[in-house]
């Protein structure tokens, strides 16, 4: 018998589970997630074993879901420096690399911009001679100022040459930087295939980090398997192509919960519902893959495009704070997240929340709560609770793409 | 005079989004290049048709081409000016102020780039007061202007030089000439005196997008709904609130055409809208009763934010308010109807103007 590992590490819990030949789930742990995040790992990992004393050498395949990358962006943290080659000059210089992005993030990145001539027309005709030499000097120049590169040629999607001659060039050079090539990330729409290769450069010592830390849990546990990461279409990629291309994970957290409750449900059509601790997330499922969405897609406020799972993202989730003014009554957005066992009422905390509202009226029952604690008259808490009925009812409506019934799939912590 | 500062940009692209009912090419990039042009050059000042002298020289200035092809290969600023300082050659005589040949979508925003280059305003007004998807539909055209002398120019520094019979050996050349220059240009025609400027434009409407767009994101700020506001604002018609349930899209002689059905919700509740578009949403009816027929506007709105969506991102499932404006007079006259009305387009119906169709219906 050979078992496979898979866990995800998500802003509010880290969720783990063993899985056996047949695909049926042996064992499985839920923890909050910690500010160390490896550790969550490690630890998620042990309680399994625990749980389920299979053979640690069995374990063949561990497949890890992070929104490590996501999180890099959104605040801004652990970013790296990132050297930004665009080929098309003439063309394009109306509106430069970086524009419309936020000092913190500008800076962050560093402001190391060289647009050089070069790029192709639609049509795969040059616009103009790629600038070698110019591209040499500025490499030289960035030499030990970045530690990534990323080279961003006008229609590269259409004709990739220059691009690839741009990052031959730069290994030649330096060696030691990693590059991220436009094409592979992002189709036409220069500006957010841009951005997003740029945003990919950045991730690469948070990604470094992230396998390294998933390497160094099963290693300290001994477990030798394969290692992947969950990536937006709802494919696995291997943790060597995650190294390259880290920003494909960046919406792996909602794809994760879409795969796994198709997988538990066994439906190849569906409306998945993740009701997690901030916002519940709602997607489809179109024979047996996750919807894509055609829109650009904003990223920590930077305007992208590469392909991402089709998401409607409402702000309530078992953390959402319920606020009372009188006979008014608001439902979110904001929650108290992961601190829920801190703060929420029926843990004994000051704030009222949407758990709290659900374990007011008994439809739920969480160990360390009471549902006395809560300050909700019983009126009020059937209020509450059907205008949040009400929101998730509207959000599956707006996602629905025929008037035929579907079969809806609820998962996640608030699911319950 | 009023100058543009970085907000107003923004909240032009909004509104022009709007009036683009649907088409005109995303204005993202023109945002970006007007929001580049403005920071590097200064804010840009804008000049009203009453304060336009008479012997001032105006140039509409635009890009012509696949907005795909724009959104890949962005101009460059040189580019927008070069086709009007060739003009300028030609004129022997330097141009006063520039101005949008259209308000609806990305070409509203790229005389901005060119005012803030050169340093000299924008006339606030255009030539169809919407987005239109062909060339000869300009209110010059309806006054009998022809294009006179046409520039167009690219990024690698191409420049020419035409002199077209009439708007539709205009149109011909300039197509062929823009995909030789790698499938979008830069452009200029129609170089008028002020004085016949007041004859033959739209005013007001850059004015009018910036104010659309301020509602929308005021409304946003307060979490509130804008298009009762919108409606206000353009003496429009809420037509129809609904969900969209079904979408024909086709790519057909060069344009985006199809039709959205609408299912309503709320009042609207057990009807059925039809919208038809050709690039911009052309012709709404509800059960079979026309609502709203060209050249009137046709916008449809998401249901909560206001924001405007296009006909290549209607979507299933989508909520949506269709709302109607009517059509500036000069394109309810005998020639504006057609060049521009319902049958022009190929449906089998008469002009009615939307106030009537709407009588008694939801004006605000």
């Amino acid at each position: 018998m050979t078992y496979r590992l898979g866990i995800d590490v998500g802003g509010t819990n880290t969720d783990a589970v063993i899985l056996d030949e047949s695909r049926q789930v042996v064992a499985k742990v839920k923890q909050p997630t910690t500010s160390d995040v490896m550790t969550g790992i490690y630890r998620a990992i042990e309680k399994l074993l625990a749980q389920a004393p299979v053979d640690r050498g069995s374990i063949r395949y561990a497949m890890l879901g992070t929104t490590q990358c996501t999180n890099a962006i959104v605040e801004r943290k652990q970013l790296n420096r990132v050297g930004i080659i665009r080929i098309g000059a003439q063309a394009t210089t109306a509106v430069p690399p970086l524009a419309g992005w936020d000092d913190t993030l500008r800076q962050v990145i560093g402001e190391h911009i060289h647009v050089l001539s070069g790029g192709y027309e639609y049509s795969g005709k040059t616009i103009a001679p790629f600038d070698e030499e110019g591209l040499k000097q500025a490499v030289r120049e960035m030499r030990g100022k970045v530690q990534s590169i990323a080279v961003i040629g006008v229609f590269s999607p259409v004709r990739v040459e220059q691009e690839r001659q741009a990052a031959q060039i730069i290994r030649e050079i330096a060696p030691e930087m990693h590059v991220s090539l436009s094409h592979e990330i992002g189709s036409i729409g220069l500006v957010e295939r841009e951005n997003a290769t740029i945003l990919n450069a950045a991730l690469m010592n948070v990604i470094q980090g992230v396998v390294d830390g998933f390497n160094g849990a099963l290693q300290k546990h001994r477990i030798g398997a394969e290692l992947y990461l969950g990536q937006n279409d709802g494919t696995l990629m291997s943790s060597q192509y995650a190294l390259q291309y880290p920003i494909f994970t960046i919406a792996c957290g909602p794809t994760n919960s879409i795969r796994g409750a198709m997988h538990l449900s066994g439906l190849k059509d569906a409306i998945i519902v993740d009701i997690g601790g901030t916002t519940t997330d709602v997607g489809v499922v179109q024979k047996g893959f996750p919807r894509q969405s055609a829109l650009a897609v904003d990223v920590g406020g930077v305007r992208t495009n590469f392909r991402m799972p089709d998401i409607l993202s409402i702000g309530l989730g078992g953390g959402t704070v319920i606020h009372e003014k009188g006979s008014e009554l608001t439902i979110g957005p904001e929650s108290v997240g992961y601190l829920l066992p801190e703060r929420g009422q029926a843990f004994g905390g000051p704030v009222l929340t949407a758990t709290d509202v659900a374990i007011c009226l008994g439809l739920a029952d969480i160990p360390g709560t009471d549902p006395t604690r809560v300050r909700l008259s019983p009126a009020y808490a059937q209020r509450a609770h059907r205008r949040m009925v009400e929101k998730v009812a509207d959000a599956i409506d707006r996602m629905k793409t025929s008037p035929d019934a579907v079969p809806v799939v609820l998962v996640g912590g608030g699911a319950s | 005079m009023k100058q543009l500062n970085e907000q107003a940009i923004e909240d032009i692209a909004m509104g022009a989004a709007v009036l683009g009912t649907g088409g005109g090419g995303d204005p993202f990039i023109g945002k970006m290049m007007a929001l580049e042009a403005v920071k590097k050059y200064g804010p840009v000042s804008v000049v009203t048709v009453d304060e336009l002298e008479d012997q001032a020289q105006v140039v509409p200035v635009c890009m012509i081409g696949a907005p795909t092809v724009m959104a890949e290969k962005i101009p460059s600023m040189e580019q927008v000016t070069a086709a009007i300082e060739c003009l300028e050659q030609e004129k022997g005589q330097a141009v006063d102020a520039v101005m949008p040949i259209e308000i609806g979508g990305v070409n509203s925003l790229i005389p901005i780039v060119a005012a803030a280059k050169k340093g000299i305003p924008v006339l606030d007004a255009d030539a169809m007061g919407r987005a239109f998807p062909e060339s000869q539909m300009v209110t010059f055209h309806l006054e009998g202007y022809l294009p006179g002398s046409v520039t167009l120019a690219d990024e690698k520094g191409n420049v020419t030089l035409l002199r077209p019979i009439d708007g539709a050996w205009s149109e011909r050349l300039a197509r062929a000439i823009t995909v030789e220059m790698g499938g979008s240009a830069s452009m200029c025609d129609y170089w008028l005196s002020g004085a016949d400027v007041k004859r033959a434009v739209i005013p007001g409407t850059l004015h009018t997008v910036e104010k659309i767009g301020r509602i929308i994101r005021e409304a946003h700020g307060k979490m509130e709904n804008p298009v009762r506001n919108i409606l206000r604002e353009l003496q429009g018609y809420e037509l129809f609130t609904g969900k969209v349930v079904h979408i024909e899209r086709s790519i057909d002689g060069g344009f985006t055409r199809g039709k959205a059905a609408i299912e309503g919700t709320d009042r609207d509740r057990s009807k059925v809208m039809n919208l038809y578009f050709q690039n911009e949403h052309l012709l709404a009816e509800e059960d079979g009763k026309l609502r709203a027929v060209p050249p009137d506007l046709i916008a449809v709105l998401d249901e909560e934010t206001g924001y405007p969506v296009t006909t290549e991102n209607i979507r299933y499932g989508a909520r949506v308010t269709v709302v109607a404006f009517p059509a500036h007079l000069k394109w309810r006259t005998e020639v504006g109807l057609e060049t521009a009305g319902p049958r022009y387009f190929g449906y089998d119906c008469d002009y009615i103007p939307v106030e009537k169709l709407c009588k008694g219906g939801k004006a605000e």
